[in-house]
């Protein structure tokens, strides 16, 4: 087994009057990598690798959604985990704000969970069932050092923003609160710390419709107030489509398409998003699904297929995707922030649809 | 035969399930009526807690014993409530069968797919194990498992969820059921794979010519499945109609709240409608219409006297006292 580059990799940090501006990515990511060890055997030895994060890049603009989409098991909260540093990362360099992340004159790891918060999906076991909602809003900051009274004004603001009325809320507990109204408490507890940057981990899944519209329209509106950013994960594509203004496909641990929304959504490249796509219900009676755009589940993350991780299931699939694995990078015929991984959009890449051809 | 196509297979009239419990009691459904012809797909559409469960629960007699079931509901002209427990065994598999929403608490862990499935064909229809099996195995390859010879042997948790999703089904069609009941089938799952699942669900629907009752709380879900929609709430069907009308017309409040306030392509950049409030608690329902206190529509008798349930056409009832013309029109 090779092993895996060391993470701390030295970045000096960004020049001062760059650092903090409008221009800097509040995040850059870049060849983040997590491969879980799987044990067997009577030994308990290391039997295979879950290649659950591989060589995943990207950037987070200031003030902007970036909505990650994939279907279960595909890395996604992985990647949350590892951008919050929940768990430690085999490789890769995370940038905060033009600061290397646990670097020598970068940003301590400490520091970073203050400006990075996450709200998950379950909305329950993420609430200390003994504590009143105003004590589980204000802990955090009583922790850092707020003194008390602000505190606790910060936690009435808080439960205002996020549309519950603090003299009725404040003193319940959690198993008194409604699953949408749960969620609402998470959200006001992941913005005590004042963070810039939201991470939205399956946030609205776990609600019904009616509620799940409540809490989208909350982030809309909290975002704009507070000047926040979001990476939004979910596997709903149509609520990534609403909230979302840049989107990244993931599939087994790999970015495969990424670009705009719009772009994302009306001229989708890549084999995977396209079939991806298709697979949403249609929500008109008359014009319905007729055809299955993919056959079979996804395969597991367990040693996945060489080369291109799509191709066992890609009807375009020819030798080289299986010897090779394709880069992502933007196509000569789309906007360069749309950028996709498949041999089909690399010119003399050896397959037969290279670029000129393409799909349909 | 056209006298059998006349008469629908699932009958149902004004079902109650009430759990009776010493500190208090939860009316999860609450006078429920409807019915389904053979061949047809029946779409229950609802939010969590609406009571979609326990009614399929109910068609199969599957309520607790301190559950009190009130009403009629004719299953194959025979009706489940009050039916001994050794009747309903009786027609569990050949008349009735379900799909549940936890394929995991379904599915015996400790024995193999091909063993349970073999089990439920011998038990109803007397084969030898080595028959039964061998039907298991048509089973597993009309749900398209691949390599099912080898699946036969596998158990549940080996299995990936599409994969129990598809056995599961076959399990419900082993014994031919006349009507199928769907719990969320597809709930859980990815949506590429929950289309080959809907899809197939519909393939086999058509060549068995079965009724199907398919609960959901998903609209895309109804849109490709149903052929009639029963639009659940508070333990009550609100709307009912062929999918196009409910859909289309949306003529209950809150029918319009809730698919104007499911998110789909094209509603970027607006704020998005949504029903204010919670649903109610079954526990302590408000007197008068249940979705009173959250329709923009209510009027002050709403507050205070049940909706009416309004015939707007054959199968098309809406509980609502705006769908009343006198009213509708003032
Ligand atoms: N065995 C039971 N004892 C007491 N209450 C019950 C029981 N089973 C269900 N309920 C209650 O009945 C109501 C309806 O439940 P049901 O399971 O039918 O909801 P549902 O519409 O299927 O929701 P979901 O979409 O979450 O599956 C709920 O309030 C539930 O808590
Ligand atoms: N702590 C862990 N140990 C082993 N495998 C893990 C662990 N966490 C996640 N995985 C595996 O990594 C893969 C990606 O998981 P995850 O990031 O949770 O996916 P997603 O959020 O996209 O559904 C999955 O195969 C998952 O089972
Ligand atoms: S690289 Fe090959 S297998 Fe992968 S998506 Fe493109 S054509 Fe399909
Ligand atoms: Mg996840
Ligand atoms: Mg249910």
């Amino acid at each position: 087994m090779s092993t895996p580059a060391p993470y701390k990799v030295y970045m000096p940090p960004v020049p001062e009057e760059i650092r903090g501006g409008k221009a800097q990515p509040l995040l850059i990511v870049d060849k983040l990598r997590k491969y879980f060890p799987v044990r067997g055997g009577v030994l308990n030895r290391v039997t295979a690798m879950v290649k659950a994060v591989d060589d995943v890049t990207f950037e987070v603009q200031k003030g902007e959604v970036l909505g990650i989409v994939g279907e279960s098991g595909c890395g996604k909260s992985t990647t949350a985990r590892l951008v919050m540093q929940l768990i430690k990362p085999d490789a890769g360099t995370l940038v905060y704000d033009g600061d290397p992340v646990g670097a020598f004159r970068g940003i301590s790891v400490s520091a970073l969970r203050r400006k990075v918060q996450m709200v998950f999906q379950e909305s329950f076991a993420s609430l200390n069932p003994r504590l009143s909602i105003s004590d589980s809003i204000s802990y955090a900051p009583k922790m850092h050092g707020t003194p008390r009274a602000e505190a606790d004004e910060r936690t009435e603001r808080l439960l205002r923003d996020v549309g519950l009325n603090p003299a009725q809320f404040a003193r319940r507990y959690p198993h008194e609160l409604s699953g949408g109204q749960r969620q609402r408490v998470n959200i006001a507890r992941a913005l005590a710390l004042e963070p810039k940057l939201l991470i939205l981990d399956e946030s609205v899944s776990a609600l019904d419709k009616s509620v799940e519209a409540q809490v989208l329209n909350l982030l809309v509106e909290l975002k704009q107030k507070r000047d926040l950013t979001y990476m939004f994960i979910s596997h709903d594509l149509n609520v990534v489509e609403f909230i979302s203004d840049r989107v990244l496909v993931m599939y087994l641990g790999k970015v495969v398409e990424t670009g705009p929304v719009d772009e994302i959504y009306r001229n989708p490249r890549h084999p995977y998003t396209k079939a991806l796509l298709r697979s949403k219900p249609s929500f008109d009676p008359a014009h319905r699904t007729t055809e299955m755009p993919l056959t079979g589940d996804p395969p597991s993350p367990l040693n996945p297929p060489s080369g291109c991780r799509f191709r066992t299931r890609c009807a375009f699939a020819e030798s080289v995707c299986a010897a090779k694995v394709p880069e992502l990078a933007a196509t000569p015929d789309s906007p360069p922030q749309h950028e996709v991984s498949c041999h089909m959009f690399v010119a003399g890449s050896g397959h037969s649809r290279a670029i000129s051809g393409g799909l349909s | 035969m056209a006298q059998a196509a006349q008469t629908p297979i699932v009958d149902v009239r004004d079902l109650k399930v009430e759990f009776r419990r010493r500190e208090q009691s939860v009316a999860a459904v609450n006078g429920v009526t409807f019915s389904l012809m053979p061949g047809e797909v029946l779409t229950i559409l609802g939010e969590s807690g609406s009571g979609k469960s326990v009614t399929l629960k109910a068609l199969m007699g599957l309520v607790p014993d301190y559950a009190h079931v009130s009403g009629t509901a004719l299953v194959a002209g025979k009706d489940v409530v009050g039916m001994s427990k050794d009747e309903l065994r009786k027609i569990r598999g050949p008349v009735v069968s379900m799909i549940f929403q936890e394929p995991m608490t379904a599915l015996d862990p400790v024995f193999t797919i091909g063993d349970q499935i073999a089990e439920i064909i011998r038990t109803h229809e007397g084969l030898s194990h080595r028959a039964a099996m061998k039907r298991a195995l048509e089973l597993l390859e009309m749900v398209s498992i691949p390599s099912a010879a080898r699946r036969l042997k596998n158990y549940p948790h080996e299995m990936s969820g599409g994969m129990r999703q598809r056995a599961m089904i076959a399990m419900a069609l082993a014994c031919r059921p006349s009507v199928l009941l769907a719990d969320e089938p597809t709930t859980a799952l990815d949506v590429t794979v929950q289309i080959q699942i809907l899809l197939l669900l519909r393939q086999i629907q058509k060549e068995m010519g079965m009724a199907v009752v398919f609960v959901t709380h998903d609209v895309g879900v109804a849109a490709e499945i149903s052929d009639q929609v029963a639009v659940m709430y508070a333990g009550r069907l609100v709307e009912t109609g062929t999918v196009y009308e409910v859909l289309s017309e949306r003529s209950h409040p809150y029918t319009e709240g809730l698919l104007s306030s499911t998110v789909h392509g094209g509603m970027k950049g607006q704020p998005l409608d949504m029903i204010r409030g919670q649903p109610p608690n079954l526990a302590a329902l408000p007197p008068g219409c249940s979705f009173a206190p959250r329709c923009n529509q209510a009027a002050e008798s709403c507050h205070r006297v049940d909706a009416p349930s309004v015939t707007l056409g054959p199968g098309r009832l809406v509980r609502c006292i705006r769908a009343q013309p006198l009213l509708a029109a003032e």
